[in-house]
């Protein structure tokens, strides 16, 4: 192959990286519902979408892209909260379908009222200025903004962490997932508890539907491509993994870089092949824990 | 003197007037006769089946529109001896199969006189096949090389739109002397994209020019950036990216964020008004490529300020998109065909639309009689890098191909019997 070199695969892999860091943001709260709350949150996207059209309304009013950071991200939260409280909650302990089923129609309404008031045709979202142009990264050019998005990611994911493992509410809300009766028991309101979790996990929805914004533009139907592809790192990760999450979201990133590398006609179905390969190997992926489906 | 036999007489003179003098005076004169012949006879019923959701939903409500204006202008010119044409606008969601079905309801069950739309090149295919089957005449607003080749015309078949041999040729005869001879292509993976890289490689030979690679990609794509790198490794003057929608907006979007622009120049074989509008200035900035219709040639062509003035005055001061134009045209010509014939026949509209000579909107057009395709003019632009009328004013008309058979493919490369 004609033109193939080193620094051309170095900075292929590095593509892949800032592809995946999208994929890690989708799929670490979409882990995050499912595995404390066991609920398949397919209204996930939708949140998304509605986060990349919050930061558009929000520029548009005069705002700028650093605020955004913040705002989005409160803004979604309390909207998944609201969403928890009044829609998801009356549903637990019915199954794991009835919220699927909710989700799954209420992303059809959020797609539909989003239409309702920004139009079918999609906004464009310019990218920052101070973080417009290319940068040499010792292997090549590569967009500044890409490499921001992988900052913050990074940034979310120790946040995250720290939250969970470091902080007395974090340990609440893993006792909660393990055994919300015991919780329940020791006087701890375990519905607050989801609560909040649910509101961090659309949160950073939203968080990554923003940072997605200045790469591909904003339209309503934004969330429903990466829910599917989400939803192939949530289970090749393992269902409700967080640390899962971030693996298989980088290594989906630079699988679909490489394919496309080699075979650009292969790239989307390079990732459903990395699904089926890992599931035969791994039915509950690299850190699921069997039998939370059932 | 039976009333059939008035109304007959009546066309023929009025058939005649309207080759020598034009319409509105007779309009004008004899509105009684209108409504009698308005109580008598049904609309004419033109069917639309155009992908209004989906990705190319802004292009074919924007047809829609631009139809509206091509009926209403019929209508008021006192339509074919009176009778109304009434548009019938259906959903095909881009899909072959829904198309055909939408068609085939048309025909059947709304009794359709015409038919055109279809906004894919595989959906007028299926569009195509429907009416050829039924003796419909179809006029196909979007982008085929296929629908011109004898295995899938009928006489029933028209194409009013540009094909991708002319637009990417005129694209190509513009661009590989200007900015080089090593070209890349980055194309979307089906009949379109592959059109156009043809049509592209052809223009080409005359030039010389040497191909380093043809990326393909699936429709629908979000990120490009996988792509980009060896592309950019392979130093190209010439990038042609060969896609539709968003897709062209959001590889535009991240060809620029890699800094593509500085080292080699980007064309497209078209450049979308609403791709352009909705992706802003910064994307398409510089961007060279071809289009069947734009606005801003008002200043140039009466019949295109004619056109606009219209479709803003129907449509809140908006002016139609290069898709759009292309509903006003294929529904225009139609009708004045079957005005022209003074009848419905499918073989006397046939004929009356073979033989006009017609400026309806872009410039002199004609439909060549082989393959019914409308021989017209491809108009070069480049995106401005800021608008100076308006958010409208987005593209420069650089250059014009003017119409010419030549820079189609010849009939007997299309399997025609010459």
């Amino acid at each position: 192959m004609a033109g193939l070199s080193f620094d051309l695969i170095a900075l292929q892999l590095f593509t892949g990286l800032a592809l995946g860091a999208i994929y890690v943001l989708f799929a670490i709260g979409l882990s995050l519902i499912f595995g404390m709350l066991t609920v398949v949150n397919f209204a996930h996207g939708a949140f998304y979408m509605v986060g990349a059209y919050a930061g558009l309304f929000l520029v548009s009013m005069g705002g700028n892209f650093w605020i955004c950071l913040v705002a989005v991200p409160l803004l979604i939260g309390t909207f998944g909260m609201i969403v928890e409280r009044f829609l998801v909650r009356p549903l637990y302990g019915r199954g794991i379908d009835y919220p699927l089923l909710l989700t799954f129609g209420l992303s059809y309404i959020m797609i539909e009222l989003i239409r309702i008031a920004f139009g079918t045709s999609g906004y464009p979202f310019d990218t920052p200025e101070l973080l417009q142009g290319a940068v040499d990264i010792g292997v090549g050019y590569f967009p500044l903004y890409r490499l921001f998005v992988i900052g913050a990611t990074a940034v979310v994911l120790i946040g995250l962490w720290l939250f969970l493992e470091r902080t007395n509410f974090g340990l609440i809300i893993r006792a909660g997932a393990r055994d919300p009766q015991i919780v329940r028991v020791l006087g701890v309101d375990v519905s607050r508890v989801w609560l909040i979790v649910f509101g961090i996990g659309t949160a950073i929805a939203g968080f990554a539907g923003l940072l997605a914004a200045p790469l591909q533009g904003v339209i309503p139907e934004m969330g429903a491509t990466i829910l599917a592809e989400a939803f192939v790192v949530t289970v090749v990760g393992g269902m409700g993994s967080i640390g899962g999450a971030v693996l298989a979201g980088l290594l989906v990133g630079v699988v679909v870089s490489m394919t496309s590398l080699f075979a650009p006609e292969m790239a989307k179905v390079s990732i459903f092949a990395l699904m089926a390969i890992v599931l035969l190997v791994r039915p509950q992926g690299f850190f699921g824990r069997a039998g939370l489906m059932s | 003197m039976t009333e059939d036999n008035k109304l007959t007489s009546k066309r023929m003179s009025r058939r005649r007037v309207l080759a020598s003098a034009g319409v509105g005076a007779l309009v004008a004169a004899s509105p009684f006769r209108i409504n009698l012949a308005m109580a008598q006879e049904p609309t004419i019923k033109v069917g639309f089946p155009v992908p209004l959701t989906g990705p190319y939903g802004t292009e074919a409500q924007d047809q829609v529109r631009a139809a509206e204006v091509a009926i209403a202008e019929f209508n008021e010119s006192g339509g074919l001896n009176g009778r109304k044409a009434e548009l019938l606008v259906r959903d095909d969601k881009l899909n072959p199969g829904e198309a055909a079905t939408r068609t085939l309801e048309l025909v059947e069950k709304e009794k359709v006189n015409l038919i055109v739309g279809s906004l894919s090149a595989a959906v007028q295919l299926a569009v195509n096949n429907v009416t050829k089957q039924r003796g419909i005449i179809f006029n196909s607003i979007s982008q085929s090389d296929t629908i011109n080749e004898a295995s899938d015309f009928s006489k029933f078949t028209f194409h009013e739109a540009l094909n991708p041999h002319m637009t990417a040729g005129a694209v190509g005869r513009y661009a590989f002397p200007k900015f080089g001879k090593k070209v890349a292509f980055l194309t979307a993976d089906y009949a379109y994209g592959h059109e156009m890289v043809r049509g592209f490689q052809e223009a080409g030979k005359a030039f010389g020019i040497e191909t380093v690679t043809d990326v393909r990609h699936p429709i629908g794509t979000t990120d490009f950036s996988a792509l980009l790198p060896r592309i950019q490794a392979l130093k190209p003057d010439i990038l042609c990216i060969s896609n539709f929608g968003r897709d062209q907006q959001i590889a535009l979007k991240q060809a620029t964020d890699f800094g593509m622009k500085k080292s080699m120049k980007i064309v497209a074989p078209i450049l979308l008004y609403t791709g352009r509008v909705a992706a802003g200035a910064q994307a398409f900035d510089g961007v060279v490529g071809g289009t069947s219709y734009y606005w801003g040639i008002e200043d140039k062509v009466a019949s295109a300020k004619a056109f606009n003035d219209r479709f803003r005055k129907m449509h809140g001061g908006k002016v139609p998109s290069d898709y759009g134009a292309l509903g006003y045209g294929g529904v225009k010509t139609l009708l004045m065909g079957a005005r022209a014939a003074g009848s419905l026949d499918a073989e006397k509209v046939i004929a009356a639309v073979e033989a006009l000579k017609y400026d309806y909107y872009k410039g002199p057009q004609y439909y060549r009689k082989c393959d019914h395709q409308s021989v017209q003019s491809v108009f070069i632009i480049e995106s401005k890098a800021t608008p100076q009328k308006g958010d409208a004013d987005v593209f420069n008309v650089i250059s014009t191909d003017e119409p010419n058979e030549a820079n189609l493919r010849t009939c007997e490369a299309l399997g025609h019997k010459s």
